[in-house]
């Protein structure tokens, strides 16, 4: 029973942590080239509304997904245009861009609220389900929630090993020595926004196709932010942003079934668990930072030339 | 020259005014918390507005997702100056922000649901949903293999914990084992976070879920699973055909088209309306087909004797959660001990902080 119960426990930290893997690992991407971008959430909740609105009225989920990508990507290319065209505040920029992508999404979403759309379903993988402990954690569950595991690996093996890899993690750390180098730095900037923004997209789909399959305002609520937190969480290293967005779900999660077992801890502690101990972990892996691999010049804007 | 023009739009703007205090045209409004959506609270509070629009010479409005606090204030009183004759307001968070719109426009009826506070223009309403609760209850605890039914609420205010305790009462009527297990999410409207916590409670063994929330994540993870559903506020089988028995709902209509009647009559009077069953506020939506004839037939016969009043949902001896006796047998609770009930009955598991 108990370990039925831990079982359970871990394939629903899987699945909580989805929306904020994907999430987590755009904001990696966007700041390995040196751009901080607040604008998670915004992105995360027009993805979740245009790849409901899209597997709504297609009725192909898959179609939806791709679009909620896309349509963070449209919303990361508006703070590439002021940080990179217009050498704005790449902070101003970003936060502005969270305010546009919940207002926005809430305001076209509000027809929609409540309704449903086709979406993702539990699909096991055979052979691999039957492991014991490991099939039923990771691999009962939904196609996206496979995608998100060979994200980070290929991320990985992207940074570490290629060529392409290390241009880009030079624009982040020093965009005029990679420039004069001959690296095109603003074209990797960009890249590396606009990915993000797809991946912060594709995170927000998650949520209206697969968590639930529903549309309502609000949806997001706050994982886009907890998103940029697992960033320094994770040293911004992918295979770390695992970690981090499990751990968070897994608390979620957690708390919510510490109520269903019968414990008699008040709600209201239960529920700022996930926060505190968010803020907890933060402390800890910040205090003993070595090994972070944060980009030298994050948040630095550079000058347009390319 | 533009002083005559001003004296001129000045007396036809009062002309105006007059004109529609002394038509037949009542304007009522409407403001929601959460929006209107396919099932919910401020749904099945639309569709009493729709019965309203439907009376001759009726016009109504709505404003949803108005959340509670300042913003509802100039809401409301955006309404009040527009010439509204009656406003509803229905979420609990309305209440003083009402209250102060109320005294500046004494003209104005102003009715809000689910509080306490009222002023000679300002009246305030809800239903006795504990009586369908219990209904549905018996249902859940009949059909309930595990005897484990979950249940996902939204906060610990007694709104919610009576509708809790008559839910079990009800389940404990037709099932004497049964038990069941609360989990609090603190949202009214999180698809995501409900769903969730439905799923941490068929974890643990139910096989049943219930739910005081406003959106159907609950119902879904209940399908998926394949086990048995109560919805809330109005049929939700829609999101949940295979698992949704039944739900205890609300239905708005005739008691706010009474109200206008009375408005218009000129019979209205403030007071804390508290109708149930009898008055059809609250109901049951249509079972399921899984739930058996006999059930359905059983559940039905107590819907009438709650209605006529010969049984009521709480009376004695009723025990809360550490054996205590709290209702003493012969005793039903009063009115004033149910609005501010903060305590679980015997057998529920959870905590009400």
């Amino acid at each position: 029973m108990t370990v039925g119960i831990f079982i359970t426990l871990l394939a629903a930290a899987v699945q909580s942590g989805t929306p904020i893997l994907y999430a987590t690992l755009g904001e990696i991407l966007t700041e390995k080239v040196g751009v901080l971008n607040l604008g998670v959430e915004g992105m995360m909740m027009v993805g979740a509304l245009t790849g409901f609105l899209v597997s709504k009225f297609t009725g192909n989920p898959v179609l939806g997904f791709i679009a909620g990508g896309f349509s963070g990507a449209m919303l990361a290319w508006i703070h590439g245009l002021v940080c990179m065209g217009l050498q704005g505040n790449q902070i101003v920029s970003g936060l502005a861009l969270t305010i546009l992508g919940t207002g926005l999404a809430n305001y076209i979403g509000t027809p929609f609220a409540g309704q449903t759309a086709p979406g993702f379903n539990p699909l096991s993988i055979p052979l691999l389900k039957g492991i014991p402990f490991f099939g039923p954690v990771l691999f009962q569950h939904d196609l996206l929630v496979y995608i998100s595991f060979l994200i980070p690996p290929l991320m990985w093996l992207f940074f570490r090993y290629t060529r392409p890899g290390l241009e880009l993690r030079s624009v982040g750390e020093y965009p005029e020595a990679a420039f004069s180098a001959g690296i095109r730095a603003l074209r990797f900037r960009w890249a590396g926004v606009l990915m993000g923004g797809f991946l912060a997209g594709l995170g927000g789909a998650y949520l209206s196709l697969a968590y639930t399959h529903l549309w309502s305002s609000g949806l997001s609520a706050g994982r886009g932010w907890i998103a940029v937190a697992l960033v320094i969480f994770a040293f911004w290293k992918p295979e770390r942003a695992f970690l981090g967005a499990y751990f968070f779900g897994g608390v979620m999660a957690f708390q919510l079934r510490l109520q269903a077992i019968g414990t008699n801890i008040p709600s209201s502690l239960l529920l700022m668990l996930p926060y505190a101990l968010t803020v907890a972990v933060l402390v800890f892996a910040s205090a003993r930072a070595r090994g972070s691999d944060v980009p030298a010049a994050l948040g630095v804007n550079m000058e347009p030339r390319d | 020259m533009k002083k005559i023009v001003m004296l001129f739009a000045i007396a036809a703007v009062i002309g105006f005014s007059t004109f529609s205090w002394a038509g037949k045209d009542l304007k009522v409004g409407f403001v929601y918390v959460s929006p209107i959506g396919d099932a919910g609270w401020s749904y099945a509070h639309n569709q009493g507005r729709l019965a309203v629009e439907g009376m001759d010479g009726v016009t109504t409005s709505f404003a949803e997702s108005v959340s509670e606090g300042p913003d509802s204030e100039r809401v409301i009183m955006n309404m009040a100056r527009r010439g509204y004759d009656i406003i509803f307001a229905t979420s609990f968070g309305y209440m003083d922000p009402m209250l102060k719109v109320a005294g500046k426009f004494p003209k104005t009826v102003f009715m809000h649901c689910s509080g306490y506070k009222q002023a000679k223009n300002m009246g305030n309403y809800f239903g006795r949903m504990y009586q369908a609760r219990y209904l549905s209850g018996m249902v859940a605890g009949a059909m309930s293999k595990t005897n484990k039914i979950g249940y996902v609420a939204a906060f610990p205010i007694p709104e919610v914990i009576r509708g809790i305790n008559a839910f079990t009462l009800g389940a404990q009527a037709v099932n004497p084992k049964v038990e069941v297990r609360v989990v609090w999410t603190k949202t009214w409207y999180d698809p995501a976070t409900e769903k969730e916590a439905a799923k941490s409670l068929l974890d643990v063994g139910a096989d049943v879920i219930a739910q005081h929330q406003d959106s159907p994540g609950p119902q879904e993870a209940a399908q998926e699973r394949g086990v048995y559903s109560v919805g809330y506020n109005s049929d939700m089988s829609g999101f949940a055909p295979k698992a949704h028995l039944t739900a205890p709902i609300w239905n708005w209509g005739p008691y706010y088209v009474d109200v206008v009647k009375q408005v218009r009559q000129g019979t209205w009077k403030s007071e804390a309306a508290w109708p149930g069953l009898a008055d059809g506020i609250v109901n049951l939506a249509p079972f399921g087909p899984m739930v058996p004839k006999k059930l359905q037939e059983r559940v039905l016969a107590k819907k009438a004797e709650i209605a006529q009043g010969k049984a009521k949902v709480f009376e004695g001896p009723i025990k809360d959660q550490q054996g205590k006796e709290r209702i003493a047998a012969g005793n039903v609770a009063t009115d004033k001990e149910l609005l501010g009930m903060t305590w679980f009955v015997d057998g529920v598991i959870g905590t009400t902080q």
